[in-house]
């Protein structure tokens, strides 16, 4: 704001004095011209949010012209790619639902302890190493992580269970656990790592253990970064692909035995595009239909992380 | 509070017990777990690393490398697959490194206090958590069929885009927390000589802030390319036995394949000689993604050091 005040009474003064007139014409067009330039780069990411909403939007109204949006809701079986096929995208859902919910059992617990662990028991220097090393965790490829699940992780938990499937929901869900539990403890950690700690040595100084004060004061300062962290990590377990494609299979059952095979949203996606699925037929349009669910899925998840983050966030000095 | 007193048993050393050695107990198993589950990710992470190298050493060769794929497992290859994924980081990053950059210095040194500067940053934040498949299906859409003319359909290009705006929120966020990190003396010395805006951050800003930028960057690369969903929904076929041109036609060439996906295909195939092969080339992957993050981490902390 200064620098716009001060331009103008520059250029006045230039017209009236007869001193030095810099001709900075040419450095002001510049400027005008990055700024115009990088304005519209910042623009694409705003036409990729657009994006997104009408290419989802578009080809799921011409799914709902076909599928009643009632079937889409309610029906109970999922033959989208069969001669007669049912859109009960339930199904779908369930699949989704049950690897989340064994990931999300593994990486919430773990995750938040993990953090706790870095920031509060351990030593500086070997947080310094800790740290790096999880993250690395959460630069392994999916697809990677998906070998790991259909070929470590499936064979070691059938040689307990002998009676589930090569394709199972549990092996899925537990190695997705671990592909987000970075991302969990690490944003944890950024939150509970910047609670002050003059809040901890007021507990201590009211008696309290170092658990007590974790469990009592510290967590619930960082409430809002946790939960945060942790509304991230259910996206990403909604969204996770490779993982579940690989390791929990292709055929959708309506079912929360963790033993046999689903199908998540996500795995029909990759069911259909690997197969060349031809524009303007009825699996073209189903993918977007399920995307789109998918979409609103996570966008509830964000908008409620901002409302979250919002009204319980402590700013502290 | 009289009859309160009264219902009290009549010792007052029994009315408080500190418990300390329960309560300390307790301390020391929470304790306890709180660092199994610290290390928990790491031996997980160990065995996966060793699982795979167990299984794909054997068959990791320089032929491996440079061989086309094949029905065949013991004659297979990833030289075209190799060679797409160099592609698409090369497409994301000359598409992504520009924008995603000119958006972080428009947002945090043009814009700073706008109302659109806002909106873009709330959006910015709200693209972080969609799921890459998403992004894929944006591609196919919009690069493999609007602009089938310009990309060529299922081709390099449109999947390099495609990954190029998956990893825009990223660069953006990192271009921003490094030119957070610029001291605002610089600019107000810069503006105070009567250089623009631009012309401070271009000769004094950006020079500063450029290891962090470019630390930020490898790191969204490295993560492209071990995007599987989104380039799969984009259309990247399992086999494609030609590597790629390095051409405006071979760019527009409508099949493509790249490293992930040919893991993907070899993974989710029956036998157990691709499953093998599978893990070797994951090795290569990997070996690519740990040199990458190895150059982000000595760039930061050279730049860390300098300070």
């Amino acid at each position: 704001m200064t620098e716009s005040v001060f331009k103008d009474s520059a250029s006045e003064g230039a017209d009236q004095s007869g001193l030095w007139q810099p001709n900075r014409s040419a450095s002001k067009l510049s400027q005008k011209a990055v700024v115009i330039l990088f304005g519209a780069f910042a623009m694409v990411s705003v036409f990729t949010t657009f994006g997104i909403i009408f290419t989802l939007l578009f080809e799921t109204i011409e799914f709902f012209r076909e599928v009643s949006i009632i079937e889409f809701f309610t029906a109970t079986r999922w033959t989208a790619l069969f001669a007669n096929p049912e859109f009960g995208v339930m199904v779908l859902m369930c699949g989704t639902f049950l690897t989340s919910v064994i990931g999300l059992i593994i990486a919430i617990p773990l995750g938040l302890l993990s953090a706790i662990c870095l920031s509060e028991y351990a030593p500086r220097q070997l947080r310094k190493v800790l740290k790096p090393a999880l993250e690395l965790l959460a630069g392994v490829p999916t697809v990677v992580f998906g070998y790991f699940a259909l070929l470590l992780v499936t064979p070691f938990l059938r040689s307990f269970i002998p009676d589930m499937s090569i394709f199972n929901a549990l092996s899925a869900g537990i190695v997705l656990g671990f592909a987000i539990l970075p991302t969990i403890a690490s944003l944890s950690e950024d939150a509970i790592f910047a609670v002050p700690s003059s809040l901890r040595q007021g507990s201590y100084a009211l008696g309290s253990t170092k658990r007590e004060t974790i469990t009592g004061v510290v967590l619930p300062a960082a409430l809002s970064g946790i939960v945060a962290s942790i509304i991230l990590g259910v996206a990403r377990a909604v969204g996770e692909t490779m993982i579940v494609t690989l390791a929990a299979g292709q055929s959708p059952t309506l079912t929360l035995d963790p033993r046999v095979s689903v199908q998540t949203m996500t795995s029909f996606i990759v069911q259909v595009t690997k197969g060349d699925a031809p524009y303007g037929t009825i699996e073209f349009k189903t993918l977007f239909a399920v995307g789109m669910t998918l979409f609103v899925i996570t966008l509830i998840l964000n908008i409620f992380s901002f409302w979250f983050v919002r009204k319980y966030q402590e700013k502290y000095e | 509070m009289k009859s309160s007193v009264q219902t009290l048993p009549p010792s007052s050393d029994d009315q408080f017990k500190s418990q300390l050695d329960k309560r300390y107990n307790i301390d020391r198993i929470f304790q306890a777990i709180s660092w199994i589950a610290t290390f928990s990710g790491i031996v997980v992470l160990t065995i996966l690393i060793i699982g795979i190298l167990s299984q794909g050493l054997s068959t990791l060769s320089f032929d491996f490398l440079t061989s086309p794929p094949s029905r065949q497992p013991d004659r297979a290859g990833v030289w075209p697959a190799f060679l797409g994924s160099i592609f698409l980081v090369i497409i994301t990053g000359a598409v992504s490194f520009p924008i995603g950059v000119g958006s972080g210095i428009f947002l945090q040194e043009f814009a700073r206090e706008n109302k659109l500067a806002k909106v873009i940053e709330i959006n910015i934040s709200n693209l972080a958590a969609v799921p890459s498949i998403i992004y894929g299906l944006l591609g196919l859409f919009v690069f493999a069929r609007l602009m089938s003319a310009i990309t060529g359909g299922r081709s390099v290009l449109s999947g390099g885009l495609t990954l190029a705006l998956l990893i825009l929120p990223v660069i953006i966020v990192a271009t921003r927390e490094a030119l957070k990190a610029v001291p605002d003396s610089i600019r107000q010395a810069g503006m105070a000589l009567g250089a623009t805006e631009w012309q401070t951050v271009r000769t004094h800003v950006l020079p500063q802030a450029i290891p962090g930028i470019m630390t930020g960057t490898i790191l969204a690369l490295s993560r492209a390319i071990g995007e599987t969903a989104p380039i799969i929904a984009v259309g990247a076929a399992a086999f494609v036995p030609f590597a790629p041109e390095f051409s405006i036609e071979g760019l527009q060439e409508p099949a493509f394949t790249a490293m992930p996906i040919q893991i993907f295909n070899w993974v989710s195939r029956p036998q157990e000689e691709f499953h093998t092969i599978a893990a070797s080339a994951i090795i290569i992957l990997m070996i690519v993604l740990l040199a990458m993050n190895a150059t982000a981490i000595l760039l930061r902390n050279r730049f860390q050091n300098s300070r």
